[in-house]
């Protein structure tokens, strides 16, 4: 397991349970998110790992039934952000998700980018017109991006779009980023791109990635975490896990020896 | 069952080839050597491509297998252990070549002296290669740990013979070359048993993932290991 300073730990959850109703899907999860570190969670379908990812901005409490156990911490506050007291809204401001397919909204590219901003109340042009030019920079899509901003956002290709997404979760400087399987519907060349980007982000924002494809893990995450039934089973380097890992069932996971 | 572990057998399969090819050719070379055998030294010298052809086609499949395979963990750990064996059983394979042109040189030669010391070391030596494959092949760490401890013996004994021959060098200048041949051979078979012990050291990095190589301060000085 990981031994670090506590001192750079972006968040951790602390035991963490997850029901969807009677089905008990996450069990005593203690896991900590490293600041300006990728950290990569694999397993087969039906682990948790999507489950966990989506605990840390709120997506759960959209349905009803659905019941955290536990805490996930934000560092340096030490806020819980599961607590009942803590506004999801909030929470997603600091923690943006980028989902498995490209979900741009409906509308132009500019618009998508700006939406964040929007609902926090900012209108001045001048302001959102700098947001939005940041953010698509920092996606890596400004320069594709910059003559077409009233654009549907819908006219960009796969892996456009799925930038785009990643603009539109920089928009509002969350502190970490999560992503959810971010290169599964792209082809390689978009999927190198949103790789390198996501090694560029590092630099500012913490990042957890679900995955899974095991050399995605291997290139882009430096702590990787292996989970099975709602169980974390190995939490380590990246290097580690995939030359030398403790568990026998990490080994026969990421050697295609399962089951 | 995953397409790897179908290679890794064939592949375990070819190490275990080149590895009796490298014993038989060490085995020859001594016996080239005790019995003044030169068309057995020669007939080694030929088969020798035999390995080189095995640590060229090794080395090609681990080289396949890490492109199209990816793998991980103990199977990674298999593969590259899988590419430096080769190299020491081709190296050992290249030992016994050079035996066997002493021992040609040698036998052309009146004996200096019966060869007592040189079977024993050979015997250490090939006894070590083929328990370092043994524990390769069954990914036994008993057994590699019980090689590694052997090579001081050899050690030992290349010293013990090297001083021998100083002894007969100085008391008749007529025997220096043929003492030094000799000593070249005590060199060649305890070079071996460095390879022997360097193969136990890789199966104890494919098995436990620990590198423990360089891992003690030498034992003793003068010999490069």
């Amino acid at each position: 397991m990981v031994k670090e300073e506590k001192s750079q730990y972006k968040a951790e959850s602390k035991d963490l349970n997850f029901y969807y109703g009677s089905v008990h899907a996450l069990k005593d999860i203690s896991l900590h998110i490293l600041e300006k570190k990728v950290t990569a969670l694999i397993g087969p379908s039906g682990c948790g790992k999507t489950t966990f990812l989506r605990c840390f901005n709120r997506m759960h409490d959209l349905y009803p039934h659905n019941r955290y156990e536990g805490e996930i911490i934000l560092h340096p506050e030490n806020i819980n952000i599961i607590s009942s007291g803590i506004d999801p809204i909030e929470v997603r401001m600091r923690i943006s998700m980028v989902f498995q397919k490209p979900n741009p909204f409906p509308k132009t590219i500019y618009e998508n980018v700006a939406y964040g901003l929007r609902v926090r109340g900012a209108n001045r042009k001048s302001i959102l017109d700098e947001a939005v030019e940041k953010s698509l920079r920092r996606a890596a899509l400004w320069d594709e991006a910059k003559d077409r901003l009233n654009k549907l956002a819908f006219d960009l290709s796969g892996g456009q779009q799925q930038r785009l997404c990643i603009a539109r979760a920089l928009a509002t400087s969350p502190e970490i980023l999560l992503f959810d399987e971010p290169t599964s519907s792209l082809d390689p060349i978009a999927t190198s791109k949103i790789e390198e980007l996501i090694i560029e982000l590092k630099k500012e924002v913490s990042i957890l990635i679900v995955t899974h494809n095991m050399q995605q893990a291997a290139r882009v995450a430096d702590l990787t975490a292996f989970m099975y039934l709602g169980e974390l089973i190995e939490f380590d380097r990246t290097d580690k896990i995939f030359t030398n890992p403790s568990n026998k069932l990490t080994e026969e996971y990421i050697t295609g020896r399962f089951g | 069952m995953p397409i790897i572990d179908e290679e890794l057998s064939d592949l375990k399969e070819k190490i275990l080839r080149m590895g009796l090819l490298v014993e038989a050719a060490i085995r020859d070379s001594i016996k080239s050597l005790v019995s003044r055998d030169s068309e057995l030294a020669r007939e080694v010298i030929r088969r020798d491509h035999q390995i080189n052809a095995l640590d060229v086609e090794i080395d090609e499949d681990c080289i396949r297998l890490i492109a199209l395979r990816q793998p991980k963990a103990g199977d990674l750990r298999f593969i590259t252990t899988a590419m430096k064996i080769t190299t020491d059983l081709e190296r050992m394979g290249d030992l016994a070549e050079d035996v066997c042109e002493r021992a040609v040189e040698l036998n052309e030669e009146p004996p200096l002296k019966p060869y007592i010391d040189i079977p024993r070391m050979a015997e250490i030596a090939q006894d070590m290669l083929t328990d370092a494959l043994n524990a390769f092949m069954r990914k036994d760490t008993s057994i590699a740990y019980d090689v590694i401890g052997r090579d001081d013996e050899v050690d030992n004994l290349t010293v013990q013979i090297f001083n021998e021959l100083l002894f007969f060098m100085i008391q008749d200048p007529k025997t220096v070359t043929r003492a030094v041949k000799i000593t070249y051979i005590a060199k060649y078979l305890e070079r071996i048993a460095d390879h022997a012990t360097n193969i136990a050291e890789m199966v104890v990095y494919t098995v436990e993932g620990r590198i423990i190589r360089h891992t003690e301060p030498p034992k003793h000085q003068g010999h490069e290991s």
